[in-house]
């Protein structure tokens, strides 16, 4: 039966999964201020933003900070990762409070 | 108390008005006092679809102007019982839905339905902003194809800011979506979004399914609701999608590929 179907059918374009796509990405863009406060990435962002940070220095979870602004026509994500204080290895920064975290 | 329930879209074409006349008349045939009103003031196209159009007297805006009461305007369907239609006005006056008169109108229509349904027009400017504002719950009719599914992600964005229930904080209008001129086997193939696909980016509850059918344009072209039309696939998906909206939980039909027989497959069409 599936031979037969591929036999006589083209081979499939596929044309859905781009259009899905396509759409994902453009709906994302324009879901303004007007839908759902925060878009509901977020949560899932943050989570595997951590655990990539996790790879190298080790932070709590209650020490990464996602928030999702807009301004004029931008959206600005923000994301702040508070690093634990460690041994000096270099020059220690005297104000190691809160700092963005380096990408 | 009655329940104000918009039908629309965003884009134009894609069963907004077949959906209402559909809906409509469902709810009517189960016993429920319904109203179907059309917001699509220039374009007037429910009574045609309805079958209506020659027993047209007063419509939406004469009601508006005082120029006529309800029950002038008010059409009560031939073959349904319980089924009133409120036909658009012709006019190109586009200023003629206001606020208070619309809300002056659904408010005396309260007093004798229970279900209100207001068949927006397409795009975003007054009839379609005026035919959602006083919904508590919205059909949002989407085909899969992307300008479709945009345009009703945009739509939604509207619902929820841009409603009375959004404007003076009341609990949300609920919001279902109706997936209509769906081909189960392009979408098998492929090359159609498929309702999976549309569910995880508009992300609200399906309502109903309602597949691509010649019966819909037969029933058009003879003024009878597709609902009606018994045995038909879309008739029944509509008829399944009214038993949904009052609370039946019943499975959804007409999404995967029929089974075609070998000789069908060879020399039906795809």
């Amino acid at each position: 039966m599936g031979l037969f179907e591929n036999f006589f059918r083209s081979s499939p374009h596929k044309s859905a999964a781009l259009a899905k796509e396509r759409l994902q990405i453009i709906v994302a863009h324009e879901r303004g201020s007007g839908r759902r406060g925060s878009p509901d990435y977020l949560p899932a962002l943050k989570k595997e933003l951590l655990e990539v940070v996790r790879k190298y220095v080790p932070v709590d979870q209650s020490q990464i900070k996602v928030h999702l602004d807009r301004e004029g026509g931008y959206e600005v994500l923000e994301l702040n990762i508070t690093l634990p204080d460690e041994e000096p290895r270099s020059r220690r920064n005297p104000e190691s409070l809160p700092g963005p975290g380096q990408g | 108390m009655a329940t104000v329930i918009v039908v629309t879209s965003g884009k134009g074409g894609v069963g907004k008005t077949t959906t209402s006349a559909s809906f409509a008349t469902g709810l009517a045939q189960r016993g429920y006092r319904t109203v179907v009103i059309d917001f699509d003031v220039g374009l007037r196209n429910l009574d045609l679809i309805m079958g209506c159009e020659r027993r047209v007297v007063y419509d939406f805006v004469n009601i508006i102007n005082g120029e006529a009461n309800l029950n002038q305007a008010l059409i009560r369907d031939k073959r349904v019982e319980n089924l009133h239609i409120l036909p658009a006005s012709q006019t190109r006056d586009k200023e003629a839905l206001t606020k208070e008169g619309v809300d002056r109108v659904l408010n005396e229509l309260r007093q004798s339905f229970e279900y209100i349904v207001c068949d927006s027009p397409a795009g975003i400017e007054r009839g379609a902003l005026m035919a959602l504002y006083f919904a508590d719950e919205a059909l949002v009719v989407t085909n899969p194809e992307v300008s479709s599914v945009r345009d009703s992600d945009r739509i939604l964005g509207i619902l929820a800011s841009r409603s009375r229930r959004a404007e003076q904080g009341d609990p949300p209008v609920k919001e279902h979506l109706v997936l209509a001129r769906y081909a189960p086997e392009r979408a098998d193939r492929g090359d159609m979004l498929s309702v999976e696909d549309v569910l995880e980016i508009l992300g609200i509850p399906l309502l109903g399914v309602i597949p691509e059918s010649q019966t819909v344009l037969q029933s058009s072209n003879a003024g009878v609701p597709v609902i009606l039309e018994d045995g038909s696939d879309a008739g029944t998906a509509y008829g399944d999608l009214v038993d949904r909206f009052l609370g039946k939980n019943l499975p959804h039909r007409f999404i995967t590929p029929q089974k075609k027989g070998f000789l069908k497959r060879l020399f039906g069409k795809g």
